[in-house]
């Protein structure tokens, strides 16, 4: 109870208070540290670079496709150039994006703990992370890999020259790293909420981490085996995928899907469950259908280990095959609906304010539906025959991963950049690489929609003419889209510099991430807070001093 | 024509099957509309209706609504089923191989596609055939795998190395149309396409005779079994026969040793030429050597033609060098109708 009475807006930020960032400078003092904030601020800038490196790869691979022949990449470049963007982008940005930077910074403040579970554990998979990605860009650098990020058998065994293992053997080694990530938010979230911090209590962003962290321990080890049967093969011809050898090529694509396509929500969940919070936010209501958001999420992680063939329509599975794997496609697609309805209806009667982390949330809500509804299409098993491999199946899960999980990803930063910096970043640069970011999106990945349906096949270095304006048309919202991304490093670089002084509460919000100081101090509370409330609860009982924060919002207009 | 300019919104329709592609893609298009339309609206309309009046206000709480959350399971659930439904038979029509189909085999290589006819003419890169009868492709590949892809047929199909897979269309429409390959095969994956050439039966005809080939997919299958690989030592019957009898065991049920049986199809002949210990016929002993290594992928296409042929197998014998015209006679007139 003490800790609702000490619920304040720009107090307790004097300098002299000692926080998780200036507890200590030296360079051991980050790279030792058990400290799950400073692990997280860590991830955020290696995922930074990571994500830096995806995007010149695809910018490579827009500039190539202006022009139909294949003339600024030679093919063999172009090949290894997508496969270098899918690898990075995938492994190095989506996969630990969202879990490993706002996850690992608010997962333990939002359920009220000093650290996760093992603090020595979360150093460790930033550590393999690092090594991971090490061996990644080591092979990338030497000569890189032309397989797609796909590694299909028999290429990728018996016809490729390029550095498959050493690529496989990074994204190995950094599959550990989302294992021990996803152990430690299961351990965390069982045993070290808060007195009072009952499981439906628990901001949705922790619902979505938890199903998150579920897929995570028991879909990556299947990754990895697949892997290691891919070096088996590799270096002594055993014969598990090569046909020649008595192996199934199929095979590879079971093993493989039945990881990847669990992976695809992975990076989906995190990003809903940073929605989740937004809508409430900046509606200043309570999520509308909690306990449905949650099961929801869990609903979404169990399905989804049963969808894989739904990758392999027509990969020679049986036709009876396809169609329950089509069935259950479609099954998977209704908890998502009900998470788009929730969270439509939350803003109802609420009051709607667009900051920018809200207009990120607003552009996900837009771009995943998009993204969710092509997912029917390609889940309708007959009309997969036509779309799957072409341009189609590019544009859908760019919306998904793009539109979904980046603007999710977005969106988290900006909302809790004040509480992690303890400063403000600059609300009209804000806004502004929101638009750009979403119309730059559309007009990318808008137009290979059509281009799909023409039957425009992926991993093209070279097309047919009559494919080209859609594709100037994509290359145009790229650039566009490029800038809108490149905007948030600069402003928010500069914030740290001559952004306003964030306070405590910015938005007068009732999560506990909010009941802390700005930054937070190491051990996250001054005392381990009673939860008394239930998530989301902007009247009374949460304590909430509005007529102060409006007496002070008018002398310093924060936001 | 497909030397177009300008950019058509969807490609030709061009077999028996795209109509129904195409109006599970309108009726997907709809459902999205219907969908996006209410979500937009509300994401908007509530966005401007509610926006913030003053700071920090504090709305009424809602908790939520059962029935409303019930009502929007349950109608996403209804839609997607009925999307199903639709893909599954539209999906049966695409895969379902129908009956008195013409056949052709396709064998992909990086990167490129060699076609060859029943009645032996070979090509690559192209595929003719004619309008109105439904064509039967048996596919399979020499090295990694590939896609043979038609977007105006609205159909497509992995080949796989060491199996065969099959696709069938009925082409509806004289015409060129692009074939692409669509699994990533390697470096010249994008190069690796030609194009699709329907014509009238009459046209197919001239084609067919003036691109007459030294021997049939039968013929060539023949030469192989009885003088190249020496097959006929063992297989050809009379009194030395130690292997199985091959005469009328196509499409039928094999008994095996150790009890179990199998159906006698492409894959299995295939397999048997290959590893021919793996599935022995049941009275025989397991004596014959494998040819792995010493017949092409193009080679076991024709040894399996020549096998079909000797169960006197309906599309084997559409392929029977000895009368092509009068097999392809009988199917114009129904084909010149339905134009």
């Amino acid at each position: 109870m003490e800790n609702v009475d000490s619920i304040n807006t720009g107090e307790g930020q004097g300098e002299e208070k000692v926080n998780y960032l200036t507890n200590g400078f030296s360079i051991k003092s980050w790279l030792l540290t058990k400290d799950h904030k400073r692990i997280a601020i860590m991830y955020l800038i290696s995922v930074s670079v990571f994500f830096f490196i995806g995007g010149i790869y695809a910018s490579l691979i827009r500039l190539e496709l202006l022009t139909p022949a294949s003339d600024l990449l030679e093919s063999g470049t172009y090949n290894k150039v997508f496969t270098g963007h899918g690898v990075i982008m995938v492994f190095f940005f989506l996969i630990p994006a969202i879990p490993a930077i706002l996850g690992n910074f608010l997962l333990p403040i939002m359920i009220g703990a000093k650290d996760l579970a093992f603090p020595r554990i979360n150093l460790l998979s930033l550590y393999i992370y690092w090594v991971g990605g090490a061996f990644t860009m080591y092979a990338l650098l030497q000569g890189g890999v032309d397989t797609g990020w796909t590694f299909y058998t028999p290429y990728s065994t018996t016809f490729s020259n390029s550095y498959v293992m050493a690529v496989g053997l990074g994204v190995f080694i950094n599959g550990f790293s989302s294992i021990l990530t996803g152990l430690n938010f299961i351990v965390t979230t069982h045993t070290m909420r808060a007195p009072g911090m009952t499981w439906f209590r628990l901001p949705l962003f922790v619902w979505a981490h938890y199903a998150t962290s579920l897929v995570m321990i028991l879909g990556t080890p299947v990754v990895a085996i697949t892997i290691l049967l891919l070096a088996v093969e590799r270096f002594t011809q055993t014969g598990i995928f090569d046909p020649a050898l008595g192996g199934d090529p199929i095979l590879f694509q079971h093993l493989f899907w039945f990881y990847s396509h669990p992976a695809v929500y992975i990076m989906i969940l995190p990003s809903m469950g940073v929605i989740s919070e937004l809508m409430s936010s900046f509606s200043r209501k309570k999520i509308f259908g909690y306990e449905f958001i949650a099961f929801s999420s869990i609903a979404i992680a169990v399905f989804g280990f049963l969808v894989w063939g739904h990758h392999m329509f027509v990969s020679g599975q049986s036709i009876y095959a396809g169609l329950v794997f089509s069935f259950l496609t479609m099954v998977v697609a209704v908890p998502s609906a009900i998470k788009m309805f929730n969270w439509t209806a939350t803003m109802y009667k609420g009051s709607v304010s667009y900051d920018t982390p809200m207009l990120y949330a607003i552009g996900f809500l837009g771009l995943f539906l998009v993204g969710g509804l092509t997912g029917l299409f390609l889940g309708s098993i007959g009309l997969t025959v036509h779309l799957t491999d072409t341009y189609f199946i590019v544009a859908h899960f760019h919306y998904v991963m793009v539109g979904g999980t980046v603007l999710g990803y977005l969106g988290g930063i900006h909302y809790w950049w004040p509480k992690m910096t303890g400063r403000m970043y600059s609300e009209f640069w804000g806004k502004i690489s929101a638009m750009l970011v979403f119309i730059g999106f559309n007009l990318t990945f808008f137009p290979q929609f059509i281009l799909g349906y023409q039957g425009m096949p992926r991993r093209y270095a070279a097309y047919p003419e009559e494919f080209q304006v859609l594709n100037i048309f994509s290359t145009a919202g790229a650039s566009v889209l490029g800038i809108g991304m490149v905007l948030p490093v600069i402003y928010l670089v500069a914030s740290l510099i001559n952004g306003k002084k964030a306070g405590d509460n910015p938005w007068l919000l009732p999560g506990l991430e909010w009941r802390t100081s700005s930054p937070p101090p190491t051990f996250n509370f001054e005392e381990t807070p009673v939860i008394t409330w239930e998530a989301y609860s902007f009247g009374e009982e949460s304590g909430l001093d509005i007529d102060k924060a409006r007496r002070e919002s008018r002398v310093s207009p924060t936001a | 024509m497909q030397d177009l300019t300008w950019v058509p919104l969807f490609p030709e329709e061009a077999s028996s099957f795209a109509w129904q592609v195409d109006a599970l893609y309108f009726y997907l298009i709809a459902v999205s509309l219907f969908f996006g339309v209410i979500v937009v609206a509300g994401v908007i309309g509530f966005a401007i209706k509610y926006r913030e009046k003053e700071k920090f206000a504090t709305p009424p709480e809602i908790h939520g609504s059962i029935p409303l959350e019930l009502f929007w399971s349950f109608v996403p659930f209804v839609v997607s089923m009925t999307i199903f439904l639709g893909g599954a038979v539209v999906y049966y029509n695409q895969y379902k191989i129908p009956e008195d189909t013409m056949e052709i085999y396709v064998v992909g290589k990086q990167w490129m596609w060699k076609v060859q006819h029943g009645t032996g003419q070979r090509e690559i890169n192209e595929l003719h055939v004619p309008v109105g009868r439904k064509v039967k492709l048996t596919m399979t590949t020499e090295d990694v795998l590939h896609d043979f892809f038609i977007p105006a047929f609205r159909t497509k199909a992995d080949v796989v190395p060491g199996r065969y897979t099959t696709m069938w269309f009925e082409a509806t429409k004289p015409g060129k149309y692009r074939l692409f390959c669509a699994e990533y095969c390697g470096l010249n994956h994008s190069g690796m396409g030609g194009w699709v050439y329907v014509m009238e039966q009459k046209d197919f005809d001239n084609w067919l005779a003036g691109n007459l080939s030294d021997q049939t997919p039968v013929q060539q299958g023949e030469d192989l079994f009885t003088n190249k690989l020496g097959c006929a030592s063992c297989h050809a019957g009379g009194q030395n026969q130690r292997g199985a009898v091959l005469e009328g065991i196509f499409g039928k049920e094999v008994k095996l040793v150790g009890g179990q049986t199998v159906i006698a199809d492409e894959e299995y002949i295939r397999n048997s030429i290959l590893n021919p210990a793996g599935q022995v016929v049941e009275g025989y002993q397991p004596i014959m050597p494998t040819f792995k290594g010493q017949v092409t992928e193009e080679q076991l296409v024709a040894l399996v033609a020549y096998i079909k042929s000797l169960s006197g197998d309906a599309s084997a014998t559409t392929a029977a060098p000895s009368a092509p015209a009068a097999t392809m006679t009988p199917q114009a007139e129904p084909a010149d109708a339905s134009n």
